[in-house]
């Protein structure tokens, strides 16, 4: 027995080809990254692909197109509707953003001092962002509605006002109610998100900065804002690319309308590719967000997120 | 410059009582340092002196000036933390001269002010750097160069060498130490490490849970400890302490060895008493105390060694090289004069 112990040798192990192949480095490679490569090939790559194509098509529904070039950009142009359209993508991406920012860098601030049930006060702040956001939507349809408005109701109550509010029948009023709605989903996840952002911020630099003499409006202008600045701009190229790309609250609430006048791009691509069968015009009205979105997303990225001072040698 | 006062100072948050009732002289361009174990209040007292923290009881003033409702920018003082609080988004310049872009000085003034204490910090080469750029040490500058650019009355260091390495620590010590003879700022330290307020104080204030134990010069405390914390806080290694009672003129420590006592302690018969020998005071004498060896660490300077006599143990301190080997014996006695004798009951030095 003890010649075994001794004169043990490894066996040898009978490389077939399958081992040789797993243990060939690219192909590990390979097969590591498929679930992923695939996954991203169906439901990305595939629909985008998809939708590029149709721009150039004048598919409808039931009936496979023909290449046809440049022709549903061609048209698109000339179309007013288009255009309105881009202008109120727009002004609601710039305006909501606007307000969901002053309003949630506020709300940030505010929660970010001590506060009595600061973190139930947190969790209620939330909630508008959990809801589902055709609950939202729906809500405020009956918030907007002409005839049940509780606003109106309350301001008739209060003595303020003799007839109800048009909130969605004409077109500003109708842009401006969108907006609000889109302001009161966005403000938590912006509010959340600066507020995780300053509490990174060391309490000891206010302190410095108190001992330095400043003002509460210079500790916000000269600490807070600058060391705040790359997490806003990073929050702020996905609130814009999702409002850019809104769609759910403006169908659920006015459907574009009254006269078109509250279509957003993504809006008027579904009500020309789905509702009226237009595929090829649907999907080049979609395309063309694109360019907006690429840009704003590289002008956050290169020109806010990344800053001098985070770069540069640590010697921690 | 200006002399500090405090005053019968207290603080409590909510039931809780962390300073009860410290009062504190400081003179003008004095450098006191506050030591103490972590928890001891040291730290609280020098952010009420700063105006971070409300002050509960007592009263604080500044050159004359009671400064308990005045905010912190009209203190006229400037703080280095323990964490250096450099703005991370602005360079060393930025950084340093901040309080005085605050104060709406003009650029020049601005400049000169910013270059003046960077060539007392020798940080002229990294005025254009980030704070993120900068070694240890060079944070540790940038921030005394921030405080002395506000060029105020009273400097507030709090703890500001214990995020730096040992070698490091011993060499900003002394620049600490330059920097306020050069300067002759009234200065407020606080530490816990005692070797750094022994080695830059001109006066030491050892504080324990809430309450000052003692204050006074570094030697002063070395050499006349007013009670046992004060004993085993101040040198290192740490003072000996027997605890036993007087008889027949000497004193008997727990395992009934005979000491020595000094002669003005020899009339108290009976009374119940701890004997306090430092390690540097034990001297080898053949006709002293047997003891036996449990350790040797040879140091170079001195040979420090663990000793047991019965079962106590003690160490003792050196300077011969000793040789010798766990359980070989040592006869040592104290140096009669440098003896401290305490109250066993109330830790008092009598």
């Amino acid at each position: 027995m003890s010649s075994t112990t001794t004169g043990w040798v490894r066996p040898k192990i009978e490389q077939n080809w399958l081992i040789r192949l797993l243990d060939w480095k690219p192909f590990l490679i390979f097969i590591c990254l498929l679930p992923a490569i695939g996954l991203l090939a169906v439901f990305l790559t595939y629909p985008l692909g998809l939708g590029i194509w149709l721009a150039f098509t004048d598919t409808t529904i039931g009936r496979s197109g023909r290449w046809v070039g440049l022709e549903n950009f061609e048209f698109m142009f000339e179309d007013p509707i288009f255009w309105n359209a881009v202008f109120f993508s727009v002004f609601y991406t710039g305006v909501a953003t606007i307000g969901k920012f002053g309003l949630g860098l506020w709300l940030a601030l505010l929660l970010n001092n001590h506060l009595p049930f600061k973190s139930l006060l947190r969790a209620i702040i939330l909630l508008p962002w959990i809801v589902p956001t055709v609950l939202t939507a729906v809500a405020f349809w009956w918030i907007y509605n002409p005839q049940f408005s509780v606003i109106s109701w309350m301001l008739i109550e209060l003595g303020l006002r003799d007839t109800n509010v048009d909130f969605i029948n004409t077109a500003w009023p109708a842009r401006w109610s969108l907006i609000a709605a889109n302001i009161w989903r966005g403000i938590p996840f912006v509010a959340i998100s600066l507020l995780a952002g300053l509490q990174t911020i060391s309490p000891s630099l206010y302190e410095a900065a108190l001992l330095d003499g400043s003002t509460a409006w210079q500790r916000f202008r000269y600490i807070t804002f600058p060391m705040l600045l790359p997490i806003l701009a990073i929050v702020m190229t996905f609130s814009i690319i999702f409002t850019f790309t809104d769609f759910q609250l403006v169908y659920a609430i006015t459907r574009g309308g009254p006269v078109n006048s509250t279509h957003l791009l993504a809006t008027l691509a579904f009500q020309r590719g789905i509702p009226a069968g237009q595929l090829g015009e649907g999907a080049a009205i979609a395309v063309s967000m694109i360019p907006f979105l690429v840009f704003a997303t590289l002008f956050s990225y290169f020109a806010l997120a990344r800053r001098k001072w985070q770069q540069g040698e640590s010697n921690d | 410059m200006a002399t500090v006062e405090i005053r019968d100072v207290r603080k409590a948050f909510g039931s809780t009582q962390i300073l009860h009732g410290v009062s504190v002289d400081i003179e003008d361009g004095q450098f006191v340092v506050l030591v103490g174990p972590s928890g001891c209040g040291k730290s609280t007292l020098l952010r009420m002196l700063a105006g971070l923290e409300n002050i509960t009881g007592g009263e604080i003033s500044i050159g004359d000036r009671v400064v308990n409702k005045v905010p912190p920018k009209d203190r006229d003082i400037a703080m280095v933390f323990q964490n250096y609080a450099l703005y991370p988004h602005m360079t060393v310049y930025q950084n340093m001269a901040f309080s005085r872009k605050l104060a709406g000085a003009p650029k020049e003034v601005m400049d000169q002010e910013v270059q003046k204490a960077a060539r007392i910090l020798g940080l002229e080469q990294l005025l254009h750097r980030f704070p993120r750029q900068l070694s240890g040490g060079q944070r540790q500058r940038v921030a005394m160069g921030r405080a002395i650019v506000r060029n105020p009355q009273v400097f507030l260091f709090d703890e500001p060498l214990s995020n730096l390495d040992a070698k490091l620590r011993v060499q900003m010590r002394s620049e600490i130490k330059d920097l306020h003879q050069r300067l002759k700022v009234t200065t407020v330290y606080v530490t816990h490490d005692q070797i750094e307020a022994m080695t830059m104080a001109d006066k030491i204030v050892v504080m324990n849970h809430g309450r000052i134990e003692q204050a006074g010069a570094p030697l002063d405390l070395y050499d006349r400890p007013a009670n046992l914390f004060v004993a085993g806080f101040i040198g290192s290694p740490a003072m000996n302490m027997l605890a036993g009672r007087i008889k027949d003129g000497s004193f008997i420590d727990g395992g009934g060895t005979r000491w020595p006592l000094p002669p003005a302690h020899a009339g108290r018969d009976g009374a119940e008493v701890v004997y306090g020998i430092r390690p540097e005071h034990l001297r080898l004498d053949p006709n002293g105390i047997q003891a036996r060896i449990q350790v040797v660490e040879p140091t170079g300077s001195e040979t420090q060694v663990t000793l047991r006599i019965g079962e106590i143990s003690l160490m003792g301190a050196f300077r011969e090289r000793i040789v010798a080997n766990h359980g070989d014996v040592l006869a040592v006695s104290p140096d009669l004069p440098l003896v401290h004798i305490f109250d066993k009951a109330s830790g008092q030095r009598i």
